[in-house]
């Protein structure tokens, strides 16, 4: 268990791509915190750097109350969890689960122990004498989170760890990995392009983009605040919907319409307006014309696809309202609008 | 396999039960066989020369049938001392080739898999470079730098010993190759996740490596030691004294020493010799082909 502290560390390679930027936080004990960005944003840069096997070319890297900049990977009491599991193909289970402590020069007894106790958190005990290669995708993960959770460290790693398995059994891991990790109460550092994982598994998200940070803040914060056009779209499914919008007079306006809302001290000018398909209202006090052209059924709810002022706009209704494609008249909550500046996209 | 599911289906119609004849089964199994009778036909007339005596040889030739002095001819070749100084008999030199077999090839797995993984997984100036030079010198068989390395075997006094006979000849660019290509294969993050269980160099080489190449080692094993079997010219040159004579120079030396002595040379004692020495790599192939299919198509990795 440890905090983990990042100050201004930052990757560029040798031929001078920088990979990540000077990025700074940190991580409280026992916190789960994901990072997320679209390939290729340096997520796994960063988090290869904490486990220490990129180097750090920038800034100091603190886990506990030890700088671990130069520390060997094995020395800096972490586990980490691969996208491909890297079980050893020629080992079985049990010594699969062992060989971290093994070559820690832990006894026989209490490695035999130790990985008995891990299985049986993991439900492996029938599986120990198997070999990877016998095994299904689930429970290969499944030997993977053993390993990290047999040595008792004080910070895990995942690697996108639930990115080679179906569906179903993503849902189901994402619950079983989170439930262990609250058990075990171990700071986490977890990276996945899936916004969904994000959304669910962290207490808080680091959303990067093209090597920077563009914003870490709770689940609830990153969908309902977004600092930024980039997470706006990025996270959420379907994402925020982003429409050019002018502000005239202390009101919003698209395509000179009418006023969809007050916008608060925003300046006058060119601005994107954000706004969730949920916080659409169909009808009622709406004075805003929307073209619906798509119909999508998901039971649960309706997706309604279409323009507004000529923009494309999705409106996500519940089951009991009624839609057809066609002209009708829609109402955006005014304390759900997101003003981002048109040139940077960051919020205003 | 086709032809085992057949005969169920048809066992209603009784009429219908004999097989037809497949042409095309037939022309492969032809083929198949005539290629067998030739490549094992001479080796079973030296199998059946070897049981004859050295007169009957040497007035008919090569024989199709069995003589009478099979086992004769066989024990005078495994345990008859020969040579001029009389030290040496086959089952000396069929030590001496196991030795040269197993060393050579065993020593060329050690030094090779060591050179790939060098190259591979450390950061090393001119990895590249190094491996490309090593990989050259398959260019340049060992006959072409025979003088030099002869020259200073002798020098360090290691001629007629066994490390002179083997060490010299371990070097192997095909067999670091080799390894080279299948170390490249094994995914990065089976080395990342050696390395934070706290694996250093040697312990991930000795603990992951080696156990997952053992397909790698078993094939370059087969090739290496019927290699090393085989080598002829080299064991020529280092070794003087007969104590260290090899099979497959042996065999000449025994027909070459009588007929220095004008008697009728002892062709069947050196053809008994010649059966012997065909049957440790056989051995050797038999007994590692089939791990070497089973870890060719049981893929681990």
């Amino acid at each position: 268990m440890a905090v983990v502290k990042l100050n201004a560390v930052g990757k560029t390679y040798p031929n001078g791509f920088e990979a990540v930027k000077p990025s700074s936080f940190t991580i409280a004990d026992g916190e789960f915190v994901v990072l997320v960005g679209p390939s290729g944003c340096g997520k796994s840069t960063l988090l290869r750097m904490v486990a220490g096997l990129e180097e750090i070319t920038a800034g100091t890297l603190n886990i506990g109350d030890r700088e671990v900049n130069d520390v060997d990977p094995a020395d800096r009491d972490i586990a980490m969890v691969f996208q491909n599991y890297a079980l050893y193909p020629h080992m079985t289970v049990r010594k699969n689960i062992g060989y971290g402590l093994k070559n820690r020069g832990t006894t026989a007894d209490t490695i035999e122990a130790k990985v008995q106790e891990a299985a049986k958190m993991l439900n492996l005990t029938e599986l120990l004498d198997r070999k990877p290669s016998q095994l299904s995708g689930g429970q290969r993960q499944r030997v993977a989170m053993g390993r990290a959770v047999v040595r008792d460290p004080s910070l895990f790693l995942f690697d996108e760890p639930l990115s080679n398995l179906d569906a179903k059994l993503r849902n189901q891991m994402r619950i079983e990995i989170k439930a262990l990790q609250r058990r075990l109460g171990v700071t986490s550092i977890y990276v996945t392009h899936d916004q969904v994982e994000a959304m669910t598994m962290a207490d808080r998200i680091i959303v990067l983009n093209s090597g920077e940070i563009e914003q870490i803040g709770t689940p609830a914060e990153i969908y309902h605040s977004p600092a930024s056009t980039f997470v706006a779209s990025f996270m959420g499914a379907p994402p925020m919907n982003l429409i050019e919008a002018r502000v005239e007079e202390g009101e919003i306006r698209v395509n000179g319409g009418a006023s969809i809302g007050p916008a608060g001290r925003c300046p006058s000018g060119p601005i994107q307006l954000g706004v969730r398909p949920e916080d659409v209202e169909l009808g009622g006090a709406g004075q805003t014309p929307f073209d619906i052209s798509i119909v999508e059924e998901l039971g649960a709810h309706r997706l309604l696809h279409g323009h507004l002022g000529g923009q494309p706009f999705t409106v996500h209704v519940g089951k009991e309202v009624a839609a057809a494609p066609g002209t009708t008249q829609i109402h955006l909550k005014p304390e759900a609008l997101r003003l981002f500046d048109s040139q940077t996209g960051k919020a205003m | 396999m086709t032809e085992i599911s057949q005969p169920l289906e048809k066992a209603t119609t009784p009429k219908a039960r004999r097989k037809p004849i497949k042409w095309s089964v037939v022309g492969d199994h032809t083929v198949l066989i005539l290629g067998a009778i030739l490549m094992v036909l001479p080796v079973f007339m030296v199998f059946a020369t070897s049981s004859h005596d050295k007169i009957e040889i040497a007035r008919n030739g090569m024989q199709f049938g069995f003589g009478d002095q099979l086992a004769v001819n066989y024990g005078k070749a495994m345990f008859e001392k020969g040579g001029f100084t009389d030290t040496v008999d086959g089952s000396l030199m069929l030590m001496n080739s196991l030795i040269l077999g197993f060393g050579f090839a065993i020593g060329k797995i050690i030094i090779s898999m060591m050179a790939a993984y060098a190259i591979v997984y450390f950061r090393l100036r001119f990895a590249t470079l190094a491996f490309w030079v090593i990989f050259t010198t398959l260019l340049l068989p060992l006959e072409v730098r025979i003088l030099p390395s002869y020259e200073a075997i002798q020098r360090l006094g290691m001629a007629n010993t066994y490390s002179g006979l083997i060490i010299p000849l371990i070097a192997s660019a095909t067999g670091t190759f080799f390894f080279r290509q299948f170390f490249r294969s094994v995914p990065e993050e089976l080395v990342e996740a050696a390395r934070i269980d706290g694996a250093g160099p040697v312990k991930f080489f000795i603990d992951i490596l080696v156990p997952l190449s053992r397909t790698m080692i078993a094939a370059i094993f087969i090739i290496m030691f019927v290699f090393g079997w085989n080598q002829y010219l080299w064991p020529t040159m280092i070794t003087t004294e007969e104590s260290m004579f090899t099979l497959v120079r042996g065999i000449k030396q025994i027909t070459q020493g009588v007929i220095d002595s004008n008697d009728i040379p002892e062709f069947g004692q050196a053809l008994a010799l010649s059966i012997i020495a065909i049957i440790p790599p056989v051995l050797i192939v038999l007994f590692f082909q089939n791990w070497f299919v089973k870890g060719l198509t049981e893929s681990d990795k």
